[in-house]
């Protein structure tokens, strides 16, 4: 027996999975308190330690590990026009995982070099210009950031006419490197090399900050930021089964991934806007079950009125909930509850990730301009992290991002086939997948169809 | 010749793609970088796309009649995003019908359009007018 270990160091768990490397097979899982804060090393540990007493006491061929832990790859996106390219690096960023606190567009103002001190991001990504256009914002947006103490990297991916003067301006000031341009040109959205420089900069880098390095004795490699390896599971099972939509709702944010072309399913559409990665990435951050469960209250009264669910009882929940974040709901009512609040999220992520259409009326009649990704056709809806996989009724709950009569307008899907990650192996799968592809999508056989 | 960018569009609710692409096709070849943004386009997505490409100059089509109310403000959201230099070209069939083009270009002109084009301009005529409207001769 060959056997792979996969961690996910998340900021509050640690999650382990044991894979047979030859049959794909997941054979055993675990979970411990993350401990990042005084030594990653306890938390991984005990992980093992509750492997070892499930009976795994084989050596693992591979050890690999993600980590979305000490806040996740933290970035913020910088451009020129707020819809071109900070639309662009904030696109980027999002597909190598990364959490995007902010973005800026035009020139920056102290208020935002304040702000941008204050968050203390990993990365900066700074864009501006399409290649051999505008030089004026990234330039002076590069000078202002020299001249500020930052401790994170800046990922320069603007106008390559400027890239040169930029070095200049940013070299012996702060830690950055420079990108191939993320917009070339207003049709072509280039964010792989981004990607993998960001990648590298986690590598080389944010993994030692972030006091993960110690993983190392344990594990062979920290290979990548957690949400990048569930992308990458998703692009493997996407290889399985078709195009495909993810959901993940946590804790504080929702999570959407689409791996589709999204292009347009009726004839007389035209396109507008950037063009959209195959494989896209959503965070919304005020959709979320605990930290950020205010605002779905009230993104969804009609929800709670259509479940019957009265406002003294959700405010009981919310009662609870806010006094322990950990808690979970016991009585049917609570999980009716837990069941409306995650429906909301779901429904409301997909409105936004999914792409819409506008209706313009023409001296000739109607006509349609597609913005965004059309998701009606895609026929698989995954869900995936505890929330979706542990719902009474999942299928319930995922069918709240289906696409609907009326509003016709928003892409969503219109009868996917639902599936859940039950047994959490999408990260494993991703990073698996890394240095062998066949078994990563055996593994993803225990993505359960409904 | 040092690299110039253009924008290129068909304004408004119009839909003729097919000047648009000549257009796009002619002023490649005489050597532009050209950034086409295909049929209607809206004057924010011109200003956008002007300022990220640091276009010279601005070409508008409009075919279908309805240049006129399309047109109205474009020059003042230049001002607004600080291109008050950037050249801006009309053309196509402005008006409904055959009025007078004097009028009609006297009109266009008024809103801030640096040349008029009318109906049926060969593209030779665009590139020999931004060619010395630039002074690349
Ligand atoms: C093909 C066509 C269509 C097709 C378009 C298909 C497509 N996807 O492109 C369809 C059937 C969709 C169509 C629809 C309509 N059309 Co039509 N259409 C035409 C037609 C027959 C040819 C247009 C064409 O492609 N010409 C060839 C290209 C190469 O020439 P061009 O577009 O003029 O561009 C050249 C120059 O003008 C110049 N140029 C253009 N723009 C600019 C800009 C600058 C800055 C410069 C320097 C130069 C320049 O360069 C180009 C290359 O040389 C014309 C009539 C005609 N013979 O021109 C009517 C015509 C343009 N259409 C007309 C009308 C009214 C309509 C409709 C409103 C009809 C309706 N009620 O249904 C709709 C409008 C739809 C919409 N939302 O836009 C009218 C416009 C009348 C007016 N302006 O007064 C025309 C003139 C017909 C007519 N005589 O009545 N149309």
């Amino acid at each position: 027996m060959t056997l792979g270990l996969f961690l996910d160091i998340g900021s509050t768990y640690t999650k382990g999975r044991v894979v047979e490397l030859e049959r794909g097979e997941l054979v055993a899982s675990a979970k411990a308190y993350t401990t990042v804060e005084t030594d990653v090393t306890l938390g991984i540990n005990d992980c093992l330690l509750e492997l070892s007493r499930q009976g795994i006491k084989e050596k693992y061929d591979i050890k690999l590990a993600s980590s979305s832990a000490a806040g996740g790859l933290r970035m913020v996106a910088v451009g020129l026009v707020r819809d071109l390219t900070t639309e662009a690096a904030k696109k980027a960023a999002l597909t190598a995982g990364a959490r995007v606190e902010k973005t800026y567009s035009y020139e920056l103002t102290p208020e935002d070099l304040d702000e941008i001190l204050a968050l203390n991001p990993d990365i900066i990504l700074l864009a501006g210009g399409t290649d051999g256009g505008n030089k004026k914002y990234l330039l002076e947006n590069a000078k202002k950031l020299s001249r500020l103490k930052i401790k994170g990297t800046i990922l320069v991916a603007g106008n390559r006419s400027a890239a040169t003067e930029v070095a200049g301006i940013l070299e012996g000031k702060v830690d950055f490197r420079i990108a191939p341009n993320v917009l070339p040109d207003l049709n072509t959205l280039n964010i792989e090399p981004v990607q993998n420089l960001i990648r590298q900069i986690f590598l080389e880098k944010i993994v030692e900050a972030k006091g993960l390095k110690k993983a190392e004795k344990i594990v062979d490699k920290v290979m990548m930021p957690t949400p990048l390896a569930v992308l990458k599971g998703a692009e493997l099972l996407a290889q399985k089964i078709g195009e495909l939509i993810l959901i993940d709702v946590g804790g504080a944010t929702t999570d959407v991934h689409s791996v589709a072309k999204g292009l347009p399913t009726s004839s007389g559409v035209s396109l507008k806007g950037l063009p959209e990665p195959y494989a896209k990435r959503t965070v919304e951050g005020d959709l979320g079950l605990r930290r950020t469960v205010k605002n779905v209250v009230e993104y969804g009264q009609e929800e709670f009125y259509n479940s019957g669910i009265t406002s003294e009882q959700l405010n009981g929940y919310l009662e609870k909930i806010y006094r322990n974040p950990t808690y979970l709901p016991q009585t049917p009512r609570e999980k009716e509850i837990e069941k409306a609040l995650t429906r909301i999220c779901v429904k409301t992520a997909m409105n936004r990730h999914a792409g819409r259409l506008e209706e313009i009326w023409t001296p000739a009649g109607k006509s349609f301009v597609q913005y965004g990704k059309d998701l009606t056709g895609v026929e698989a809806l995954v869900g995936t992290g505890g929330p979706l996989v542990y719902a009474e009724e999942p299928e319930k709950v995922l069918a709240a991002g289906f696409f609907e009569e009326n509003s016709p307008h928003i892409l969503k899907p219109k009868k996917p086939e639902l599936y859940l990650d039950t047994e959490y192996v999408l990260f494993a799968a991703g990073l698996l997948a890394e240095n062998n592809r066949e078994a990563g999508l055996k593994l993803l056989n225990s993505v359960k169809k409904l | 010749m040092k690299e110039v960018n253009l924008v290129l569009g068909v304004i408004g609710a119009d839909v003729h793609a097919i000047g648009n692409k000549i257009l796009e096709y002619a002023l490649t070849n005489a050597g532009f970088k050209v950034h086409n943004l295909g049929v209607m386009v809206s004057q924010e997505e011109f200003v956008k796309a002007a300022l990220e490409t640091d276009a010279k100059a601005v070409l508008v089509s409009s075919l279908y009649g309805h240049g006129e109310i399309d047109c109205r403000g474009l020059k003042e959201k230049f001002i607004e995003a600080g291109l008050d230099d950037v050249l801006l070209y009309v053309g196509g069939n402005l008006v409904v019908g055959k009025q007078d083009f004097t009028e009609v270009e006297r009109k266009f002109k008024a809103m801030g359009f640096d040349r008029v084009f009318p109906p049926g301009t060969m593209p030779e005529e665009a590139i020999q007018a931004l060619k010395e409207d630039l002074g690349l001769m």
